[in-house]
């Protein structure tokens, strides 16, 4: 038992550079974990924005929030299809009837998951830079918005770790992601929520991109964040505590 | 110390049952340490469930089962030490190279040089042309080698083969055959579930059948043979088996 555990780390790193070479083997994943997102930023900026008013003057600036959670959403989404694949592949079944600490299995896909976010969200904001965006903000802000994006992508992989590990077919297990990639539409990521009618402008304003979206905006412009930081924050713990509950749930019955 | 150990597995009243369906229903075996056990058993007879259950997959439902001298339920982790699984599935990553696959499992096992020993096991197993390809590029036999190489990382005192052979060319199947009969020679002791007598009949020094939950018999062949009334003896021409046939044309000599 002791040993098992004392290898935890060193067998979450295997696990980790296990998943990151399937990702760096399916183009399909880079595409559209990084492309699209940025195809709906160019979309936006260039065909749309034009005719959008968001009171402020940079429409990249406002717009790059709600496309890096759309990044996120789509990313995750990968994240169950990989845990997915695994059950269904026998090789968890080798994982688990080996000395190693099982939870390992686990969480080497959690890491990947934040690895791969990671990378796919600095690529798009570079691209976003090179299409004007700007930001006053100095180290500490970003590095909060970095902590707020981390947790927001562990949330939602706890989320995508559900879906994995009990559905009954791929397309089960990556399907759950729509609605998460939808969610950032009906929000204030794209428009100011004022311009929305009462009953989805009252969603947009409650529900957790929104809060996020002001909160990460507020930090990127320097300006002061409010209670938007602790709302966004609220909403994060409390997917990922919910989720994690659930996913570890069903690993426990399926393993 | 402890008192010598002659069985690799014990296994007394095993119970499992997945929600009203009772799949097993008080299975007894013994299986010698560094012997070839076949559980023998028709789709659905339990076999799996056995293997799970012995390789800590899933929790027995009542009964008792040592692995290596530890109990299944309560020392799981000392006896994933002394085990390794090839199941039914043939459990290789499609996506990593064979020598990827086997380096991976070189450095779960905690091996000091996982690249020398993923080397060693290419060559045993015939695979060093194809190491450094995608496994999902190998054909069924070169997916079950390399499956079968991985559970040998670290050399495990007991090695667990579910149907290893189902899904097999014959000429996969006899490599197969071969590699049990090694690892059964160099005193590793092999667990094996088969649904074809003839792998049974070939391989295992003790057999045991396991049907509708319960085992129905158990001893070594000549012991099961002598359960049925001897054979009247006729003689008629030998006629070559259609494996045999084929095998001749393919080339493919049987090493018995």
């Amino acid at each position: 038992m002791e040993t098992i555990k004392k290898h935890f780390f060193s067998d979450m790193g295997v696990m980790l550079g296990r998943s990151m070479r399937h990702i760096s083997r399916s183009m399909d994943t880079i595409i559209t974990v990084t492309i699209m997102p940025i195809a709906f930023m160019l979309l936006f900026v260039y065909v749309f924005g034009g005719a959008i008013q968001t009171g402020t003057g940079n429409y990249v600036n406002y717009l790059l929030p709600g496309i890096l959670l759309i990044a996120i959403g789509s990313g995750i989404s990968y994240t169950a299809y990989r845990l997915f694949m695994d059950m269904q592949r026998g090789i968890f079944e080798r994982f688990h009837s080996m000395p190693i600490a099982r939870s390992s299995v686990l969480w080497g896909h959690v890491l990947t998951s934040l690895v791969s976010n990671a990378i796919s969200l600095v690529v798009i904001i570079l691209v976003a830079l090179l299409m004007g965006f700007r930001s006053p903000a100095g180290v500490l802000p970003w590095l909060a918005v970095a902590g707020i994006l981390m947790l927001f992508t562990l949330a939602l992989t706890w989320v995508a770790a559900i879906a994995g590990l009990s559905a009954k077919s791929v397309d089960g297990a990556s399907a759950f992601s729509y609605p998460i990639i939808f969610l950032p539409f009906i929000s204030s990521a794209f428009v100011p929520t004022d311009s929305m009618p009462r009953v989805v402008r009252a969603f947009a304003e409650h529900q957790p991109v929104t809060s996020i979206v002001e909160a990460i905006r507020a930090l990127l412009s320097d300006q002061p964040v409010g209670n938007e930081i602790w709302v966004a924050l609220a909403w994060c713990v409390g997917i990922m505590l919910v989720a994690y509950l659930f996913a570890m749930r069903a690993y426990k019955k399926r393993g | 110390m402890q008192t010598v150990q002659t069985k690799a597995i014990q296994v007394k009243g095993l119970l499992k049952s997945y929600k009203q369906h009772q799949v097993l229903k008080g299975v007894d075996f013994d299986v010698e340490k560094g012997s070839i056990f076949a559980l023998l058993g028709s789709n659905g007879a339990g076999k799996t469930t056995t293997v799970k259950i012995l390789t800590t997959l899933v929790k027995p439902g009542g009964g008792t089962a040592t692995v290596n001298g530890f109990d299944v339920a309560a020392k799981s982790d000392h006896v994933r030490q002394s085990i390794s699984l090839t199941g039914q599935f043939a459990a290789v990553d499609e996506i990593l190279t064979g020598r990827e696959n086997l380096v991976m499992i070189a450095k779960l096992r905690h091996l000091k040089n996982p690249h020398q020993v993923a080397d060693h096991m290419l060559e045993r197993f015939g695979l060093t042309g194809a190491a450094d390809r995608k496994a999902s590029t190998y054909s069924g036999g070169m997916r079950r080698r390399l499956d079968i190489a991985l559970s040998l990382v670290g050399n495990p005192q007991i090695i667990f083969l579910d149907e290893p052979t189902t899904g097999l060319d014959p000429e996969s199947r006899i490599e197969v055959w071969k590699i049990v009969k090694e690892l059964a020679d160099s005193g590793t002791t092999v667990f094996l579930t088969t649904q074809y007598l003839e792998e049974a009949e070939q391989l295992a020094d003790r057999i045991a059948i396991l049907h509708e939950g319960r085992i129905i018999a158990n001893g070594t062949l000549s012991e099961l043979k002598k359960l049925f009334p001897s054979a009247k003896v006729e003689y008629v021409e030998k006629q070559p088996s259609l494996e045999e046939i084929f095998l001749a044309i393919v080339g493919k000599k049987e090493e018995r």
